[in-house]
């Protein structure tokens, strides 16, 4: 075993270096929750596609460029050093794709993937619903049968806490079309625009007043069978695969914590009171934990790579993982800039703290919370006995 | 870049596992305990049979090359087994000590077990030693040096015979006793790559406890009834579990980072090593405190075999850089804790 970087992996380090130091805005973006925000990071998306860096380890005819796993770890460990904005596609690039990757059909990938790579159709998603949160197998919109328009299906119910729904252009989800199967059976992944006759979109503002989730309404929606994701009645198969995309390194890859890791050791250096043990022990750890979760990407390439596929709970370890180092590292770099500016959140360079501490907070909640988490892990990986 | 263990790394750690397993690890570190070194060293001849000093000596010296790695994963094992004895002192010091010294050879066959002081006991404050302790810097505590075939003492910048010793002191860990050194003559060696390497075997060592930990603890909760159903299947218990699980998954990665970080490699970072220990520490210890508290009283017992690992990894967790050096280092970018 070894941790060298190969030439070919220098030099993709070396160009999307080149290319992001060249690039990315000297000021930050607006907030990705405004409307105004969103636009401006649509804009972004549409440059990295054009330069072929929106999806780097996707096959080239999707407008990737067919990196290696490790190689995609690299590029994310250079865009997020490199202070590059958040990513308004990430729904799509790194939900939706893997699943139709696995379950899609060519026409779907070939009509679906490019615009979602380029930022022209950004993705929201539509899983839970008022009644089925972690307990999403107890969700209770339907997708009825029609004939009308060449064959499809009428999506009727509420989904909520629908990331990106407030400015987004289509959604993917789940619901039951076999109304006679209950729980995880006889239910479909379906695509739909969010724009269609009979859906309505009610932004909800998170902790800090902005849109960034909504409540989507569907009355009697019309989605053709093209927009299926695979079989009829298989959808919860399809969507636990993209489950473990949401819960593992491709949501929240190791360089956006290698990255504010970095940026919190330099906080310390500059602000800390350098009688404050306690403080420069939370820093340590974060870094400790940052680079754990690094080197536990490099080992999950290096293991792909030796078709040695990842077990089912590895996903939600990383997410546990992952989610509370985010909080802990954000606390600590708000309690680093102290009195006043940890509390501004507007008109402050610093702000970014704030913002970053408001995202993570969400992290041990949304894509299965970590009681959800901690119970794949107990009864799939230690065979602890099912139960609550 | 290929992080992750090749086939004959796995393959001679799996045989250390059951060549551990096979030799009834608990009753040497019990008979070591009681004074009884034999099957100890016995455990020790037929592991150093496998190689595994041999692993920290180039070839040119009688070794097998210098693999820290692999000799990581061995460590992981012989924590998990809990065998008893110096051999993170004995391995340090096979490596670093200079082949021109008469030492080396012995200690690769297995027929020779070295000690060494732990620099950061030198300022320790313990008043065991009685009024008017001794305060010379360089004076510190090794372990097992009382059964030891070879004792030395590190001082600043270099590494001495030990000159005299002082009496054995019981550890927390019963199949461990420390005992103060003063140091004697100079010894050519290499000091850091003793204290790095005793550094990362310790941490393996943690690691593997941990890992024997959680995994006595699940087959307990898994058998142990109460209310009518076995306590594991209760979500404050398993929840406990999966936390242990989460924080070993995620020491391994670095315990091998440190490794490589030793050995040289050029994307290994210097601070790979401490925060090793620290985090194979920190995971050991969340091991041993649900251990304990999933077994319930049987865990505070001196007889069930797995308090055994439970009391070890409280003696590893501050021996060769405790968790505040180790994060200090991690702070300063400095490869070595204290």
């Amino acid at each position: 075993m070894d941790l060298e970087f190969s030439a070919a992996e220098e030099d993709f380090r070396a160009g999307a270096r080149t290319w992001l130091r060249a690039h990315v805005p000297d000021e930050p973006l607006p907030s990705l929750e405004t409307a105004e925000g969103f636009a401006a990071h649509r804009s972004w998306e549409r440059e990295l596609y054009e330069y072929g860096w929106s999806v780097v380890s996707w096959p080239r005819a999707y407008g990737g460029r067919g990196a290696t796993l490790t190689e995609w770890l690299i590029f994310e460990e250079e865009y997020y050093a490199a202070g590059a904005p958040g990513r308004v596609s990430q729904n799509g690039i790194n939900l939706l794709a893997p699943t139709l990757f696995a379950h899609g059909t060519e026409e779907q990938r070939a009509r679906i993937l490019p615009p979602t790579a380029a930022g022209t159709t950004v993705w929201a998603q539509a899983w839970s619903e008022p009644e089925a949160g972690s307990d999403l197998a107890a969700l209770r919109s339907r997708a009825e049968r029609t004939e009308r328009d060449g064959g499809g299906w009428l999506l009727s119910g509420h989904k909520t806490w629908s990331s990106r729904a407030a400015f987004a252009d289509r959604a993917f989800g789940l619901f039951r079309t076999d109304p006679e199967q209950e729980r995880h059976r006889g239910l479909s992944y379906l695509m739909f625009p969010l724009d269609a006759p009979g859906v309505t979109v009610r932004p909800i503002a998170r902790l800090d007043g902005r849109p960034a989730f909504a409540e989507i309404l569907l009355d009697r929606v019309f989605v053709p069978d093209e927009d299926v994701i695979g079989e009829p009645g298989q959808g919860w198969r399809a969507a636990m695969s993209t489950a473990g995309n949401e819960r593992g390194l491709a949501l929240r890859s190791p360089g956006r914590f290698t990255a504010a890791a970095e940026r919190l050791r330099h906080l310390w250096r500059e602000r800390a009171d350098p009688g404050d043990t306690a403080v420069a022990q939370r820093v340590a750890d974060a870094w400790i934990g940052a680079r754990a979760y690094q080197l536990a990407g490099y080992a999950a390439a290096s293991g792909e790579a030796e078709d040695e596929a990842a077990p089912p709970f590895s996903a939600s370890m990383n997410k546990i993982f992952w989610s509370e180092l985010d909080i802990d590292l954000h606390e600590t770099g708000l309690d680093l800039l102290g009195p006043g500016t940890a509390e501004i959140a507007e008109g402050l360079a610093e702000s970014g703290w704030l913002d970053g501490w408001t995202f993570a907070l969400a992290g041990p909640i949304y894509a299965g919370t970590n009681e959800i988490q901690r119970d794949i892990v107990a009864e799939r990986l230690l065979g602890l006995p099912r139960g609550r | 870049m290929r992080f992750v263990p090749d086939r004959e790394h796995r393959g001679y750690a799996a045989t250390v596992r059951r060549l551990l397993a096979d030799a009834g690890p608990h009753e040497a570190a019990r008979a070591w305990a009681a004074g009884d070194q034999r099957p100890g060293r016995a455990l020790w001849r037929s592991l150093a049979d496998t190689g595994l000093p041999a692993l920290a000596v180039p070839e040119e010296q009688g070794g097998l090359g210098w693999y820290p790695p692999e000799l990581a994963s061995a460590f992981v094992e012989t924590g998990r087994a809990g065998v008893p004895g110096p051999l993170v002192e004995t391995v340090a010091l096979a490596a670093g000590l200079h082949p021109s010294t008469p030492w080396p050879a012995r200690l690769l066959t297995g027929e020779h077990l070295a000690t060494v002081t732990d620099p950061a006991t030198a300022t320790d404050r313990a008043s065991a030693a009685g009024p008017g302790a001794e305060t010379r810097p360089g004076v510190g505590y090794a372990v097992d040096a009382h059964v030891a075939d070879l004792t030395f003492v590190l001082v600043a910048g270099g590494l001495t015979t030990a000159a005299a010793v002082g009496t054995p002191l019981r550890s927390v860990d019963p199949g461990r006793h420390l005992v103060r050194c003063v140091p004697g003559e100079a010894v050519s060696a290499d000091p850091r790559r003793i204290r790095a390497l005793a550094t990362l075997l310790t941490a393996a060592q943690l690691l593997g406890a941990g890992e024997a930990l959680l995994e006595g603890s699940v087959a307990y909760a898994g058998q142990r009834r109460q209310f009518g159903r076995p306590v594991g299947s209760f979500q404050a218990v398993k929840h406990q579990l999966a936390s242990v699980a989460v924080a070993l998954k995620f020491a391994r990665p670095l315990l091998y980072g440190g490794a490589l970080a030793v050995r040289g490699d050029a994307a290994a970072d210097p601070r790979d090593l401490p925060a090793a220990k620290a985090a194979c520490s920190r995971a050991a210890h969340l091991a041993a405190r649900t251990a304990l508290q999933v077994h319930g009283a049987l865990g505070y017992t001196d007889e069930y075999d797995l308090t055994l690992l439970l009391r070890k990894a409280r003696a590893l967790q501050t021996a060769w850089g405790t968790l505040a050096a180790c994060r200090a280092a991690v702070l300063t970018g400095g490869p070595l804790p204290g």
